[in-house]
């Protein structure tokens, strides 16, 4: 089960500096779910991690304008 | 130093720092990018608010520009320390509410505690000599670069030529020769630039990407602090004030009315902290109510929501008001006739 950080209702790029923060904390290999409802983090998170070196695993909507975005983290 | 110089590069988003992080990078010099987060910026939510907006690209644009460079960015959140800046700049503000010098010592002064806690060598920025009138002149400058604790870790690769030589070009780590001396507003320097650098396509012209420096939402921002006898504010009031119509129609209500279905569905997002309005009988708006009222206020405000609903024309329009515990009042009502919203209730255009 990853470890999960809820995004909803936050305007980018409030998910990109949340998940930034959670990140910091976890080791190589972890993965990290986010969930968000801002279109934009679609686009933003998957940005951050490719400049941070971490992979997007997967992206799933939930309905209702809900997505969670999977990652795992990058070596350092 | 055994490896590479470090140096942290300030990201706006814009092509000057794009071009200053590139050129500092071309010589060797390893480079992170660090974009600073005030809430005032143009960019990310806005696009995602407003329904005619949604063709824009959906992206953040210093990330994207970090992507054109191959650097890692940092985005740093500084709401709560931007107002200080904000509300009490040591140099003033410029046309708006722009406190555009303040704001760039504080930006160093941030990528200098970066670069403190980060082991890195230098900061550099996208400053090009001359090209604001209020912050970027030979003699703001230097201020600067005392003013945020600087000392000579401060390079702006584009207009180096031009000033002191820096630690960075002193300590062997840059070539002075290599950096510009670009000067003043003319944006083709920058342009030709890019071209050479092969980075001719990029994010958004330099400047207006702070709300601050809109005369619409420095309006809104001063009728916001004037009604609340303070210049206090957080992030939530930040957004508002970027969305909306904002109408005051008496010194301790304004009604912030949505313009179109986006607007409407994001307002919505604000029931549990602003009671709000909204039309039963016709398809219409959703208000947020923002102050105090007694009950022919309450009236006043419903007429001008019914004002700007479907049933603008019709004689009766049903509104219902939802506080922030979900309570409801139900409520008939004349709509406003257009002329008579006096123009001095539209704060901000």
């Amino acid at each position: 089960m990853p470890e999960q950080l809820d995004c909803r209702h936050l305007l980018c790029p409030m998910p990109v500096i949340r998940t930034q923060a959670r990140v910091a904390g976890l080791a190589a290999g972890d993965e990290l779910e986010v969930a968000v409802t801002d279109p934009g983090a679609l686009e933003d998170v998957p940005a951050w991690c490719r400049v941070h070196g971490h992979e997007v695993v997967e992206t799933h909507e939930e309905g209702h304008g809900a997505f969670r975005i999977r990652i795992r983290v990058g070596g350092a | 130093m055994s490896d590479r110089p470090k140096a942290v590069a300030l990201i706006s988003g814009g092509l000057d720092s794009m071009l200053a992080a590139r050129l500092v990078q071309e010589q060797g010099v390893h480079v992170e990018g660090l974009n600073l987060y005030t809430g005032f910026c143009v960019e990310g939510h806005t696009h995602a608010i407003r329904k005619k907006d949604q063709a824009q690209p959906k992206r953040n644009n210093a990330l994207w520009v970090a992507e054109r460079l191959g650097i890692p960015l940092h985005i740093e959140e500084v709401i709560e320390e931007y107002k200080e800046v904000l509300t009490n700049p040591r140099y003033g503000y410029g046309a708006n509410l722009n406190p555009c010098l303040d704001c760039k010592v504080f930006m160093v002064r941030k990528a200098l505690e970066w670069l403190e806690a980060n082991g890195f060598d230098f900061v550099v920025t996208g400053e090009v000599l001359g090209q604001r009138p209020k912050s970027q002149t030979r003699d703001k400058l230097p201020l600067l670069e005392r003013d945020s604790g600087a000392e000579g870790r401060l390079l702006r690769p584009l207009s180096a030529q031009l000033l002191e030589p820096t630690l960075p070009e002193r300590a062997g780590w840059v070539a002075r020769e290599r950096l510009h001396a670009f000067h003043g507003r003319s944006r083709k320097p920058q342009m030709q630039l890019a071209q050479e650098l092969g980075l001719e396509t990029w994010a958004q012209p330099a400047g207006g990407c702070c709300f601050l420096t809109d005369a619409h939402y420095a309006a809104r921002l001063s009728d916001l602090w004037q009604a609340r006898g303070s210049k206090n504010y957080d992030l939530d009031d930040v957004m508002l004030l970027k969305v909306g119509r904002h109408l005051r129609p008496l010194a301790h209500l304004k009604l912030i009315i949505a313009r179109e279905a986006g607007e409407t569905h994001f307002l919505q997002g604000y029931r549990r902290r602003y009671p709000h309005l909204r039309t039963t009988s016709h398809g219409g708006p959703v208000a947020l109510l923002d102050g105090t009222w007694s009950e022919p206020e309450l009236e006043l405000a419903a007429r001008l929501v019914a004002r700007y609903s479907a049933g603008r024309n019709a004689e009766r329009v049903d509104l219902e008001l939802e506080d922030t515990e979900g309570g409801v009042q139900a409520l008939s009502v004349p709509p406003m006739a257009p002329e008579a919203v006096p123009a001095e209730w539209y704060i901000g255009g």
